[in-house]
């Protein structure tokens, strides 16, 4: 029989293949595979409805409010689609946003503005930037998808009380503000915990803190509350998520020009 | 019982049964603004009657949503008032939206008075159709008149389709005698004449198809009624005195407009081709839109905006532009309270004559909104449109107050 000829090749194939089971996953490989499992935990939502509030303070202690509401719509293979509406502040209420996001390449992003009735169709690149004068970056709350980083397992660190592993995230993006994120996310449920942000200079600028973790269809987990620190100005933005609905029925149809459009 | 007392006991009931209702339906939501502005001219105007130094004007606009049926049906209600110091003519009320709407599995049909905007370009709107200009507004033509339009939009995998049927004609407000910002005749809105028969009641159409590829978002669209820019031809008013009286031709037309978002780069282009009694003609308005993100290591932004617009008619173009260079820059600093600065210069290559300028606003705490504007003009062909206005430099503060 022909495969008796290469018994020898055979085995070495064999071995070859078994061979990254044999030696010690690397730090990469461990930082991917935190990474996957969470994304993986967190697939089959569907679609999904939430308000936020988010309160902007500056280093003397003034705040200002912001409220939106949004809808997203999962995308089996690409980044998801949301439509983001702004109650607040006052002078911006009816504008909405269309966000089709994407695991490689540049988002599409549409803008609505409700006195001239007009769309915009906007650049994505401004990933960096602040998100309606806030501590949170366009990148902060774009959706998760495991291309946007490369990974690597630091240290196991206990944070809230929780034993976490502590990963840090480099982002593919070139346009990202960071060089680097150091993320903390639980052993038990794959939450993130806590994030600190590094900025292009390597220095510390935000962190962070995630809590009120509340699951949702028995599976999924949310934040109630996002706390982000500025240590660079010393402002901060704390963001506040209620009313979260899974299973709305929403499909393709409520994310188009015309439903953004319709956003009142 | 005097029926003024009655009348005040069912205002009263009225006005208190009325929070009661919206909280027991809570499907009535209220909002709007309401402003102040004033307008500053250091030099003396150009025409007798015209007034002078400082205007005051002030507006509101309420906004009324009421939904049933799971938001498939709802009603919006925007009524708009004006009032000003001195122009008459700018004094006016219009009722902005008053439609209802239905939607659909896979149409959607808004019926009433409404606004719909066309197009993707900064210093011209040329592709922007449905409705009239609101005049006595603003020189940029960006306010309008609520349209009479019955509008269904269908969403499919090949795009969007917009039908519209237009009954009813809403003619351009113009700046009374006394206002500035106006051309040197006063348009005698009163004489206004129509090419149709059917007068101001000629049903207009309207098809509009439009669709994003990858980076690209195109529209095309079709209009057969009336030309909303009116021809202004010399007259005299009751009093024997010369005035210009606006002609409302019929048209047809044909545009485009397509935009690429290229990275940092949004490259736009508005087409337009329009067949009315004279010769048909093109006209163009294309650019280039580039930002610089995060300038200097700020949180700021710079846009930097150079658009070319063009007209076949050349020096009888009835528009403004007809072969004019524009260079804008925009400043968004991405601060709390929204501080956003925008400054344009409008060249006109053909009569040399160029207009500047420049608005700036920011956000004062949680409802407030104020905006400084700046505008300087020069010509001095008395053929160019903007001579009209070379005395008409001016400053304008605006305290907007939003609930």
């Amino acid at each position: 029989m022909p495969l008796r000829l290469f018994p020898g090749i055979f085995l070495a194939l064999a071995l070859l293949a078994v061979q990254p089971l044999l030696h010690a996953e690397t730090a990469e490989q461990k930082g991917h595979a935190i990474a996957a499992e969470s994304i993986s935990r967190d697939s089959g939502w569907g679609d999904m409805k939430a308000d936020m509030q988010m309160i902007l303070r500056n280093r003397q202690g003034e705040e200002s409010l912001r409220e939106i509401r949004m809808q997203s719509l999962e995308q089996a293979n690409d980044g998801d689609k949301s439509l983001t509406i702004f109650d607040k502040p006052l002078d911006v209420k009816g504008t909405a946003f269309l966000s089709f996001s994407h695991a490689v390449g540049a988002d599409d992003q549409w803008l609505y503005l409700p006195a001239l009735k007009r769309i915009k169709r906007i650049s994505s690149r401004n990933k960096s930037g602040p998100f309606m004068g806030s501590e949170f970056a366009y990148e902060d709350l774009s959706s998760f998808e495991i291309e946007k980083y490369s990974y690597k397992y630091i240290k196991d660190e206990s944070v809230n009380g929780l034993d976490c592993f502590v990963v840090e995230q480099y982002p593919a993006d070139a346009h990202s503000g960071y060089t680097r994120r150091l993320v903390w996310i639980d052993k038990a449920e794959y939450r993130v915990q806590r994030v600190e942000f590094y900025d292009r200079k390597n220095s510390p600028l935000k962190t962070l803190s995630y809590s009120g973790y509340q699951q949702y269809l028995d599976r999924y987990w949310r934040p109630e509350r996002m706390d982000m620190i500025n240590h660079q100005n010393g402002k901060s933005t704390e963001l506040r998520w209620t009313n979260y609905h899974f299973g709305n029925g929403l499909n393709e149809a409520d994310f188009n020009k015309n439903s953004l459009k319709r956003a009142h | 019982m005097h029926p003024h007392t009655k009348l005040k006991r069912w205002l009263t009931g009225a006005l208190l049964a009325l929070p009661v209702m919206v909280c027991a339906e809570s499907r009535l939501e209220t909002s709007g603004k309401a402003g102040l502005e004033l307008r500053l001219f250091p030099q003396s105007p150009q025409f007798a009657e015209q007034y002078d130094t400082a205007n005051l004007s002030g507006f509101i606009e309420p906004q009324f949503f009421y939904s049933w049926n799971d938001e498939a049906d709802y009603v919006k209600f925007i009524p708009y008032l004006r009032w000003d110091q001195h122009d008459r003519e700018r004094s006016h009320a219009d009722i902005r939206q008053l439609t209802w709407s239905h939607v659909g599995e896979d149409w959607e049909l808004h019926s009433g008075i409404s606004k719909v905007f066309w197009g993707i370009t900064e210093f011209q709107h040329l592709v922007d159709t449905i409705n009239q200009t609101d005049g006595v507004e603003d020189i940029d033509g960006e306010d309008k008149l609520g349209q009479p339009m019955l509008h269904l939009s269908m969403p499919r995998a090949w795009g969007v389709l917009d039908l519209f049927a237009l009954p009813g004609f809403r003619e351009r407000t113009f700046p009374g005698a006394d206002g500035r910002l106006r051309s040197g005749l006063v348009v005698d809105s009163g004489q206004a004449a129509y090419e149709s028969a059917a007068g101001d009641n000629h049903l207009d159409l309207a098809a509009r198809w439009s669709r994003t590829l990858g980076d690209y978002d195109i529209g095309l669209h079709w209009f057969r009624g009336t030309n909303r820019e009116p021809l202004l031809r010399p007259g005299t008013d009751a009093g024997g005195n010369p005035v210009l009286t606006p002609y409302y031709e019929q048209i047809n037309q044909f545009g485009m407009d397509l935009q690429a978002t290229l990275d940092d780069w949004l490259w736009k282009l508005e087409l337009r081709w329009r067949d009315g009694q004279d010769d048909p003609f093109w006209a163009l308005q294309g650019g280039f839109e580039y930002t610089l993100y995060g300038i200097a290591e700020s949180d700021a932004d710079l846009g930097l905006l150079l658009e070319y617009g063009w007209d076949e008619r050349g020096r009888d173009a009835t528009a403004q532009v007809q072969n004019d260079l524009f260079f804008g820059t925009r400043i968004v600093l991405n601060d709390a309270a929204g501080s956003e600065l925008l400054a344009g210069i409008g060249y006109d290559l053909d009569y040399h004559s160029h207009s500047l300028q420049l608005e700036a606003s920011r956000r004062l705490g949680g409802g407030w909104k104020a905006s400084l504007d700046l505008r300087l003009f020069s010509g001095d062909e008395l053929n160019d449109p903007l001579s009209a206005l070379r005395r008409d430099d001016h400053l304008q503060l605006t305290l907007e107050r939003y609930f």
